[in-house]
């Protein structure tokens, strides 16, 4: 027998559909294996590593095994890696430290136009602190963003040159830099190159053509607040900033968190190929499917020569920030390096730097939980977002 | 060919208008003739010269301008054929 309770009515709507989740650029979900070294090491490794107690060198021998382990991954020495608290303080400390450290050969920066905004910060930042014979040399790139490679290596042989920058592959638009030639050129010219793998590490393999790397746990799925720093043996730094026992990033990090940072790296390394073409299969559907569904669209960065997970377009008469919000609406977050609305002023200059429209802009990152079902949801929704944005704007047939 | 360019006043719009202004201007212009967008957002100088490239337009020079009610940009197309 069954019993309808009178008052019942079948009301509990149903369940929204789960989000997709495309902007994994920096801001990847937590590797499974990242939760768990998480919870390992915040039993095991809670204490102030610093300390003469048990509990203490218990998590400094956690945080000297993840030092090891991001060695083994990029072709260090454990010693040579120092763990940040950002990315960007990674990348603020490496260019601060190996300018000053190499004041006696000069103080030109030389970097690509398209580095991380922390590295042109940086370099901004250092070049007007040492006077009015600093210079920062930033040079050019293609269509595509790869950097002028004739150009970055004619820089690096001018007189004064203290460090110069260059990205691994660029985490807005894909493109893979000529790292390997640019690092035998600052070699032959006697200044250390610092590489900015924080889009790369955990997707690609990073050759070992380096004197600083720099990476970002939150790219690869570990943890967030977590950056990785290393720093060849040989490679002339002094701080700016006062002493203290973590010499590269005074107060240190959280070590259950570098714990899992590293955790994450490593099952990354163990199913980077799988994880490449996986990917790379569903970035190739998106660069074909979106000009076939959405008018006027450019996509942007190297069609071959790329990172697996990232892709890029932009679409005419149309405000970015706008076709963020209309597919956040839809249920997808997407990332965008177009400033029409925001109270960013000026336009992502990676692509300002590459001469392609910025506004319009939407930036893709798959990370290893997105699906081919994800993406072809995202498929389905974007040409009516983009023409919905477009009649906000009234455009009709221009 | 026209001698003087037909004058786009963007200023004060943020991206995409500039652009969508000035597409709409440029319709109804015949192949050669010049028309000048002035502009005040960062993102046109760099998106003007972008939609001239993919609708064959040619930008013939861009100017910055310091006028007495605030600077902006002027940049100059030519329409393609």
């Amino acid at each position: 027998m069954s019993v309808v309770d009178p008052g019942f009515s079948p009301a509990s709507p149903p369940p929204p559909p789960a989000r997709v989740h495309l902007d994994a650029g920096g801001n990847a979900r937590l590797h499974p294996l990242a939760r768990q070294g998480l919870e390992q090491a915040l039993t095991e490794g809670w204490a102030e590593p610093h300390r003469l107690h048990s509990e203490s060198r218990r998590a400094a021998a956690l945080l000297w095994g993840a030092r090891e382990a991001v060695a083994g991954a990029v072709g260090a020495k454990t010693e040579e890696v120092h763990f940040a608290p950002s990315h960007v303080a990674a990348l603020h400390a490496a260019v601060r430290a190996v300018t000053l450290g190499r004041r006696r050969a000069g103080t030109t920066i030389v970097s690509s136009a398209v580095e991380r905004a922390a590295v042109l910060d940086a370099a901004r930042f250092v070049t007007a602190r040492a006077g009015s014979d600093a210079r920062h040399d930033v040079v050019g790139v293609d269509g595509t963003g790869m950097v002028d490679a004739d150009a970055f290596a004619a820089a690096l042989t001018a007189p004064g040159v203290a460090v110069a920058a260059l990205q691994h592959s660029n985490g807005e638009v894909g493109t893979i830099q000529p790292v390997g030639a640019m690092h035998a050129a600052a070699r032959a010219a006697g200044v250390p190159l610092v590489v900015d793998a924080g889009a790369a590490l955990g997707h690609a393999v990073v050759p070992e053509d380096w004197d600083v790397l720099t990476g970002d746990s939150a790219d690869w799925g570990g943890p967030s607040g977590v950056g990785v720093l290393v720093v060849r043996r040989g490679v002339r730094f002094t701080a700016d900033w006062p002493e203290d026992a973590d010499s590269w990033f005074p107060g240190g990090v959280s070590v259950p968190s570098a714990f899992a940072a590293a955790v994450a790296l490593q099952a990354c390394a163990d199913d980077l190929a799988a994880q490449d073409s996986r990917r790379r299969a569903l970035v190739d559907l998106v660069r074909t499917r979106v000009p076939q569904l959405v008018p006027d669209v450019e996509m942007v960065g190297d069609p071959t020569n790329r990172l697996p997970h990232v892709v890029t377009f932009s679409c005419l008469f149309v405000d970015g920030e706008a076709l963020v919000s209309e597919l956040d609406r839809a249920g997808i977050a997407v990332g965008s390096g177009s400033a029409c609305t925001s109270s960013a002023l000026e336009p992502s200059h990676v692509l300002a730097a590459m001469g392609v429209l910025t506004h319009g802009n939407v930036r893709i990152g798959i990370d290893r939980a997105t699906t081919r079902e994800d993406v072809e949801r995202f498929l389905a929704v974007l040409p009516t977002a983009v023409a919905t944005v477009r009649g906000m704007l009234g455009v009709g047939s221009l | 060919m026209t001698g003087e360019p037909v004058v786009v006043d963007a200023r004060g719009l943020r991206c995409p208008i500039p652009v969508i202004r000035l597409a709409r201007r440029a319709q109804d212009l015949d192949p050669g003739d010049l028309v000048t967008v002035w502009s005040t957002d960062p993102a046109a100088v760099h998106d003007v010269p972008a939609w001239a490239r993919m609708r064959g337009h040619a930008i013939e020079g861009s100017v910055n301008v310091d006028a007495a009610d605030g600077a902006f940009t002027a940049i100059t197309v030519r329409v393609g054929g």
